[in-house]
């Protein structure tokens, strides 16, 4: 399917063109917009060229899970819009939905950056949960990127509400921060052939044959990998992607 | 004795009486409502003697007999392909308006045109309820390979076409690209050098852009003499 415009970016890449004029490796404009809900405790608007995707942070006060007594949770949920694609149905969520909640929830979780810790109210009875979700307006190709981008804004953005007598008060803020410690940065490196891209386009989203979504720390470690697309990538293509995201991730890190 | 209620070149909105009486007949983009004439679209009134027609300015594309259109195939059928015109209205690219090569009963049709692929087609019939027929026997009509497809407002297509070609031609003597614009407003693009291929994608979105302007031609040379070398971004 889509073998003629597969052949077309290919042949683009060879020259070191895309089909918007764009080279490999350059990302359109990003534009992080924090504080865009009254109602939510954080939010954000991120837009990558014409992709554009909104977060909102809520927290809820929960009984911590057996094994983790004085640990506070965090979970992230993505919701595709039919509105932002001709591809997104209504319903319950499909496969590529789960999956760019699941990065995204991997790249926070496992860079460690909410201190789950300072969440804890009462040892065993009582704990914050953090909870994010992340909505498309609209899809024009690298909602990996976006989305990762707009939850980990939204975090970022968000204050502790007040609470009385054990009842949360949704309409008063504190300004106490949520503990957050590092900024992971999630970019995602397609393949196309022999070429390498980064923020692809709706069409190139396409026809990819491999892509790898590396989740990057302010260090340059690597927090969390996740390969997709059918097609096989050895070691050397695994390093050249991990370096380019390394690389595209210290200019987005600019923008915070 | 009818009555015209609008005059030529007039700007109407669905629904606007265009004429009384029975004296004129509806064309393209009016109807008959007893004994009026109602626009059923948005566009400029134009008239000709005793049939009253509508110019739009905005909408979908409507397949209509005789037009080349290029369409996406989008299934495969027993013995054809269903082709997507841009329309309300998916079109049917019989096996024997395809190709004059023989295929054997029961061959693998996605070894001639796969889903995906783009054709150049004419419109060979539209019935009454709208199913479309495409024939690709003729001259320049074809499968599409490579290049790359862009869309545009199906109005607007007169003007990127210009007189008798002379708007699309000019842009292909300035960009050295293949250009095919199908009357359902997509835009078949295809270069050697990307950067020109830029420029003419972005000189047909300025058409588009400025298609009411006057003196279009004249912008549009402006436009690609600034822009000699092709340009490297899109706007």
């Amino acid at each position: 399917m889509y073998e003629e415009l597969r052949n077309e970016i290919i042949s683009l890449l060879s020259k070191q063109a895309r089909l918007d004029g764009r080279k490999p490796e350059e990302y359109r404009e990003v534009k992080i917009e924090t504080g865009v809900s009254r109602n939510a405790e954080g939010s954000a608007k991120v837009k990558i060229g014409d992709t554009e995707v909104i977060a909102g942070v809520k927290m809820e006060i929960m009984k911590p899970y057996p094994d983790s007594p004085d640990d506070g949770s965090m979970m992230i949920n993505v919701e595709l819009y039919p509105m932002s694609s001709p591809e997104f149905e209504s319903g319950p969520p499909d496969i590529y939905s789960i999956e760019l909640a699941r990065i995204t929830d991997r790249g926070i979780r496992e860079s460690k950056t909410l201190d789950t810790k300072q969440l804890c109210i009462t040892p065993g009875e009582k704990v914050w949960m953090v909870v994010v979700d992340v909505c498309t307006l609209n899809d024009s190709g690298n909602l990996f990127d976006a989305i990762a981008l707009a939850a980990e804004a939204a975090m970022e953005d968000a204050v502790f509400p007040t609470v009385e007598n054990d009842k949360i008060d949704y309409k008063h803020k504190t300004d106490k921060k949520l503990p957050m410690r590092k900024k992971p940065i999630t970019i995602t490196v397609y393949k196309y052939g022999n070429n390498l891209l980064v923020d692809p386009t709706y069409e190139e989203e396409k026809v990819y044959d491999a892509r790898l979504t590396v989740s990057v720390l302010e260090n340059g470690n690597i927090c969390s990998l996740q390969k997709g697309g059918d097609a096989a990538i050895n070691t050397e293509d695994v390093f050249k992607m991990i370096d380019l995201a390394k690389a595209k991730s210290k200019e987005i890190r600019k923008l915070f | 004795m009818g009555e015209m209620k609008v005059n030529e070149k007039e700007i109407v909105v669905p629904g606007e009486t265009l004429a009384e009486g029975m004296d004129y007949l509806p064309s393209y983009g009016t109807h008959r409502a007893g004994d009026k004439i109602l626009a059923s679209r948005l566009g400029l009134v134009s008239v000709e003697g005793k049939v009253i027609k509508l110019v739009p300015l905005s909408g979908v594309y409507q397949p209509k007999r005789g037009d080349t259109i290029i369409g996406q195939v989008v299934e495969i059928l027993l013995s054809g392909w269903r082709i997507s015109t841009n329309s309300a209205y998916p079109a049917v690219l019989n096996m024997k308006d395809a190709t004059s090569e023989f295929i054997a009963r029961g061959a693998d049709l996605s070894k001639y045109i796969a889903i995906g692929d783009y054709v150049i087609a004419q419109i060979i019939n539209v019935t009454s309820q709208k199913l479309v027929d495409l024939t690709m026997k003729g001259p320049g009509l074809r499968k599409l390979k490579g290049g790359r497809i862009i869309n545009v407002n199906a109005n607007k297509v007169p003007r990127i076409i210009g007189k008798q070609g002379s708007m699309v031609s000019m842009i292909k003597d300035y960009t050295a690209c293949r250009i095919l614009v199908g009357q359902n407003g997509i835009v078949w693009i295809q270069g050697d050098d990307p950067n020109k291929e830029l420029l003419a994608v972005e000189t047909i979105k300025k058409i588009e852009r400025e298609a009411h302007f006057v003196g279009l031609t004249d912008r549009i040379k402006n436009f690609l003499d600034a822009n000699k070398a092709g340009i490297t971004k899109l706007s």
